[in-house]
């Protein structure tokens, strides 16, 4: 049944059929309706869950890392500044291999404060081994919940997931989202029996000192698994997830029109709705014009872009997100994605755009134009008004 | 693709961690000691052993840092050369 729903309490609920057995997290603009609604399903005995009320995201993320390694769900989240608090103990989930779901509404980070939309702050946890997913709309976002539990549990994966939702956009805008039945959702996502886990009769320490003889065959044994169960998984699962909801999941992208197409926008998270509309534009007028979304950044699908990209004459890579002194971060990747799989010969001519950071709206008039203009850049920042730059005050 | 991540109790007993200590060991004298237990209590490796009024250190574990030695009220412990 279709409910017209807030996509903050859409995920909520979808989070609440999943059945997580420790929900902590502390409330951060535009995250905060989740947990919410989460704290209110709970409330309403809804849910059976403990809702741990946490003094900072170090301590949520912390919370969520100790009930995994007790053996149970958990689920988490967070945005911008909240996310960067719990750095640290991201990547010590990753590495203790705890299955910790969580969601980043995605923000910008400050200084200066902001509290709008770009894709800054889960860039900079991308390394720490958390399989990141993006949705561009809110019913993606809760189908891609309920993957995130049956990737991230997988006994030979055993990672964390973060599903990115672009703050506001996603989290505050209203959709009709279509629930599945309880009964389809237990199917799917089986109840969590952990491979190990905290113990008193079988007594075992997680994440404890591991010296140079030990330490970087963590890192190997979690870059195969990224490298080889993830990739296979997450495609199994989005194919899976299609046949038994009988509504289309991914997996790793999405191709819009691309058959033809001799140029090729990417993108990530919301903003490929407005790409979309603005590829039927130009497609009405004639031009050979297609977009491939990224779902998956992490494992990054190189070979598949790559393969997905190929035929083109020209790639634009809009960026929401950027590394200041490089340049866009998607722009960066699939460059080395492209150089790494043709040997750096007989490439697309790729260009890098920078749009949207701090919640600065990208127009379709905006997309086309980077069509039409048709330049060579790698670091175009979209819509930079004159007035605002030259003094600090 | 797992590696070592977990440990089990008792990996200490497994890994002798005295080769750490550089130059420098304490010696009990066994002439004084009043059974204060000073040594054993503030030892930060609780590597000393012993009851009544004879104490020792297990050089297996212990890091010569010394604090046995300064805690002692009756000077029965000594820092000597390895
Ligand atoms: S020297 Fe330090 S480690 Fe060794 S026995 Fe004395 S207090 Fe313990
Ligand atoms: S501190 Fe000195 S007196 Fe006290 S128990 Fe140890 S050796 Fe004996």
């Amino acid at each position: 049944m279709k409910q017209f729903l807030e996509g903050a309490v859409a995920i909520a609920r979808t989070v609440a059929m999943c059945k997580p057995a420790v929900i902590a997290a502390y409330p951060i603009t535009p995250q905060t309706h989740i947990v919410e609604e989460l704290a209110n399903l709970i409330a309403a005995k809804k849910l059976n869950a403990e809702f741990v009320n946490v003094e900072s995201e170090h301590s949520a993320a912390s919370c969520v890392l100790g009930a995994s390694a007790a053996g149970v769900r958990v689920y988490s989240s967070t945005s911008s500044q909240g996310l960067l608090l719990m750095a640290e103990v991201l990547f010590n989930i990753a590495g203790m291999r705890l299955p910790v779901v969580m969601c980043c509404v995605n923000r910008a980070v400050s200084a200066p404060i902001n509290i709008w939309n770009d894709q800054q702050d889960i860039v900079t946890v991308r390394d720490a081994g958390i399989i990141l997913l993006f949705a561009e709309d809110i019913q993606e976002a809760c189908d891609l919940h309920i993957q995130a539990f049956k990737i991230a549990e997988d006994k030979d994966i055993m990672l964390p997931v973060i599903v990115n939702i672009d703050g506001f956009i996603l989290s505050h805008g209203f959709e009709p989202v279509e629930f599945p039945a309880q009964d389809l959702v237990d199917k799917f996502v089986s109840n969590y029996e952990a491979p190990y886990k905290l113990d008193v009769d079988n007594p075992m320490t997680f994440g404890p000192l591991s010296g140079p003889e030990y330490y970087l065959e963590t890192r190997y044994a979690m870059q195969k698994t990224m490298e080889n169960e993830v990739m296979k998984k997450i495609q199994a699962v989005a194919d899976d997830f299609t046949k038994n909801f009988g509504r289309k999941s991914f997996g790793f992208i999405e191709k819009y029109k691309t058959d033809d197409a001799e140029t090729i926008f990417v993108s990530m998270g919301s903003i490929c709705g407005t790409i979309k509309e603005s590829v039927d534009d130009l497609r009405n007028q004639g031009e050979k014009v297609g977009l491939v979304r990224v779902i998956t950044y992490r494992p990054f699908p190189s070979k598949i872009l790559v393969n997905s990209l190929n035929n083109a004459k020209k790639i634009c890579v809009i960026d929401k997100s950027i590394s200041l002194g490089l340049n866009g971060i998607l722009f960066t990747e699939i460059s080395a994605a492209f150089y790494s799989n043709n040997n750096g010969k007989n490439f697309p001519k790729i260009s890098g755009y920078v749009s949207g950071l701090g919640g600065r709206d990208v127009s379709k008039e905006e997309i086309i134009d980077i069509f039409k203009q048709n330049k060579d850049v790698e670091t175009e920042f979209l819509g930079v008004n004159k007035e605002n730059i030259g003094s600090y005050i | 693709m797992f590696a070592k991540i977990i440990t089990k109790p008792g990996t200490a007993l497994n890994n002798k961690t005295g080769s750490w200590r550089t130059g420098k060991k304490p010696k009990f004298l066994h002439k004084n000691c009043t059974g204060c237990r000073s040594c054993y209590l503030l030892c930060p490796e609780g590597c000393i052993s012993g009851s009544k009024k004879s104490y020792d250190t297990d050089y297996e574990y212990c890091k010569g840092c010394g604090i046995c030695v300064k805690v002692c009220p009756v000077k029965d412990i000594e820092m000597i050369d390895e």
